[in-house]
Parts: structure tokens; sequence; C-alpha cells
């Protein structure tokens, strides 16, 4: 392709529609790609930490993709791994200090994710596969998308997980009084670590039952 | 002694990277396909953080707590660095990775290329950069205990691996629903090896 005709290439062209929206399903963080599950497990207690956390990666993403992309050309092959985490690093030290003045509770609660996120490999993968050989508008846009497939992810097992195991959502009791009047308890089960694995393993189950191609053999 | 042993059985069973904070999932689930390369793995994990969680606490008493300059100079009292913790620790991993990678390179060629692109991939194994910072924030009080916390946590990592390896191994000839096999099987079973950890919680230490 000769760059006149990228230039002309529209913004939202099919092919960057489809880096948007591949990682919210078919190509998915989490559940295809195996990418960032460590921090998606941990935060996911309740919403509101979750909401944050996917914030963050989504930003974090964004920005370490736009960088990465930008000095793709000039990274020697040798180093790019220490390059990558020092980009990843410098950002995630932003986020950690913008959460830490603005939103303290939540910061201490999601205490050592924060700089986990340095870790996520969702970053350092997107950063490999897709930063280092593609144009700083192509890298922004998969970025964004694949911040959007980890955080929808946080958001469905977080929901599943307030709800069931708190009787709230955000914040706020939506399980009406007279349930518990009857007798209905809320599932302290939910709260605790392991749920949150075997959520994700059903979600996977969902997910791969409705796209028969991304059954595993074995 | 009692207490350094206390730190050490506690991290590796009651706060179990894997089954208590999902540390170090991705390598975990990607190696744990067959026993012997997970074992491999384990101790590459052990050694790494058995290293790196006392060289990043000698690096949190000395530069980066807040007042830690002050063995420089009375001024620095107030000067707090903390902030720099992550980009310094991860830069100490890096390198004490690729340090690693060179020994196991030059002495063990055959685990060399079994683990192949999985020892350079340590160094963003959250397991490892989770471990200094939970060493940060559990201000351990002395070199040996954040040692033996670091040694801990590495064992626990290596049981979970080469448990659901093991597991892994025998459930091929299972007969599981389509949908679910591979990842969907492995995360169900690390929830119920996670359910069965949550019994060393009750444990005093």
């Amino acid at each position: 392709m000769s760059t006149d005709k990228q230039e002309r290439e529209p913004l939202f062209s099919a092919k960057n529609r489809k880096l948007l929206t591949n990682p919210l399903n078919i190509d998915n963080p989490i559940t295809v790609q195996v990418l960032g599950i460590c921090s998606a497990l941990a935060v996911t207690a309740k919403i509101k930490p979750a909401f944050v956390m996917a914030l963050s990666v989504i930003v974090v993403t964004t920005f370490a993709n736009l960088i990465i992309s930008v000095m793709r050309n000039g990274i020697p092959p040798r180093i790019r791994i220490i390059v990558q985490l020092v980009v990843i690093a410098s950002l995630v030290i932003l986020v950690d200090q913008v959460l830490k003045a603005f939103v303290y509770d939540v910061s201490k609660q999601l205490s050592v994710f924060v700089g986990l996120i340095i870790t996520n490999c969702i970053i350092m993968g997107r950063l490999e596969a897709f930063a280092m050989g593609n144009k700083p508008w192509p890298s922004i846009l998969d970025g964004v998308g694949n911040g959007l497939g980890y955080g929808i992810i946080l958001i469905i097992v977080g929901f599943v997980r307030e709800l069931f195991g708190s009787g709230t959502i955000w914040g706020y009791h939506v399980i009406p009084e007279a349930f518990y009047d009857f007798g209905y308890k809320n599932n302290g089960f939910m709260i605790l670590p392991p749920m949150a694995l075997i959520i994700v393993g059903i979600i996977i189950w969902i997910q791969r039952s409705r796209n028969p191609e991304l059954i595993e053999e074995n | 002694m009692q207490e350094l042993f206390n730190i050490f059985v506690k991290s590796i069973f009651v706060d179990n990277m894997v089954f208590a904070y999902f540390l170090g999932m991705c390598s975990y689930l990607a190696v744990s396909k067959t026993v012997n390369t997970s074992v491999g793995l384990g101790l590459a994990v052990i050694f790494v953080l058995g290293i790196t969680v006392p060289v990043d606490y000698l690096l949190n008493d000395y530069i980066l707590k807040p007042g830690a300059l002050v063995w420089l100079d009375p001024e620095f009292a107030d000067v707090d660095l903390s902030f720099l913790s992550f980009i310094l620790f991860i830069a100490i991993i890096a390198s004490m990775v690729q340090l690693v990678e060179m020994v196991v390179e030059k002495f063990s060629p055959a685990l060399y290329s079994s683990l192949g692109i999985f020892l350079p991939l340590i160094a963003v194994n959250c397991a490892i950069l989770g471990g200094s910072l939970f060493m940060q924030e559990r201000e351990y009080q002395s070199l040996a205990q954040a040692t033996s916390f670091g040694l801990g946590s590495g064992v626990g990592w290596f049981l979970a691996i080469v448990g659901i390896a093991a597991i892994r191994e025998k459930i091929r000839y299972s007969n599981v629903p389509g949908p679910l096999r591979g990842l969907g099987i492995t995360f169900i079973i690390t929830g119920l090896m996670g359910i069965a950890f949550m019994s060393f919680l009750g444990i005093k230490l």
C-alpha cells in the first residue's frame, strides 16, 4: 500500500473499526488471548474498583501503544523490552499518582494491583504484537479496543460478584429488603477469590459455545 | 527464627500467590500443560523471587521510603522517593531475570531450551513484581524476613503450577464439554484448588 493511499484512508474505516470491536468479543484479551488475568480477578469483588481498574488499564494501553508506535522505528530490537517497560512504568506511575490524589479510598483498595498494571501482559502483549509494527492511529484504536475488552470482562465479573455477594451494585442496595425477610442471604462465597476464577471460567464457556471456532483441541 | 518460619509457611499456604492474589496467572495458565516444564518454571520463579525480594527490600529501605536517605545526609530526612518504586523494582527484576537467563543457559542448556520463551517472560510475571510490592506494603522488618517471604511466595507458586500441571495431564483423558476445553476448565479447576487452599486460612501463625 502506498503512503498516499494510507493517508486518504478514513479514520474509522472498516479495518480500523475491527481493531476496536474485535477485542470486545472474538479476540478478547482475557478470554481468548489469555492476557492480563491476574489483575482481572483480584479487583473484581466490587464494581467500583473494577471500573477504576478498567479505566486505568484503558489509559495505559492507549498511551503505551501510541508512544511505542511513534518510537517503533527508533527502538533497537535487542533492548525493546526494557524500553517498553520504562514507557509502561512511567505511565503507571502517573496513573497511580492521579488515583492517589483523586480517589484515595479506591486506590487503597486496589493496593498493589495498580503497580501490577506494569506487568499486566495485555499491555506488553499488545505492544509486542501490534504497536511495534503499526502506525500510531491504528495502535491507539488497538489499545482502546483491548482496554475495553478487558474492562468489559472486569465489569461483568464485578457485577455478578457484587450483586450476589453483597446484594449491592456500585455500593447501592438493589435487592429489596423483602427478599431478606423471606430468608434470602447474600452469598458470602462470591466475595472470596476462587469464585472470580469460576465466574471467568463460566464466561469463557458461554462465549465459546456461541463462537464454536474458538474451541480448543485438548 | 520462629518468626521467619511463620512468614515462610504463611506465604506458601495462607497468602498463596496464585490462589489468594491471582498473581502470575498468565504464565501459570500458559506453561502448565506438562509437569516437566512447569517444574522448571516453578524453580526459576522461586530463584528469581528469592533474589529480587531481598534486593528490592534493600532498595526500599535505603533509598525509596520516606526518610530513607538519612544515611547520606541528615538533610534528606523528609525526602520521599516512594513514587519511584515501580520503575526501580521493575528495573531490578528485569536485570535479575537477564542474569538468571545467562546462568541457566551456561549451566543447564536442557532446561534453557525447555523453558524457551518463558524465561524472559518471568520479567513480566506479576508474581515477581507483586512479591516486591507486597514486601513494600507489608513493611517487613528485616532483610531475613523479606527473604523468607520471597522464598515462601516462590514455593507457593511452584506448588500451584505443579499441581495444576499434574491435573491437566490427567484431564486430557476426560470428556470435557467442548467449549470448556483448555482454558475454561483450567480456570474452574484453579478455582476449586483455591477453595481447597482456603482451608489454610484459619491457621494462626
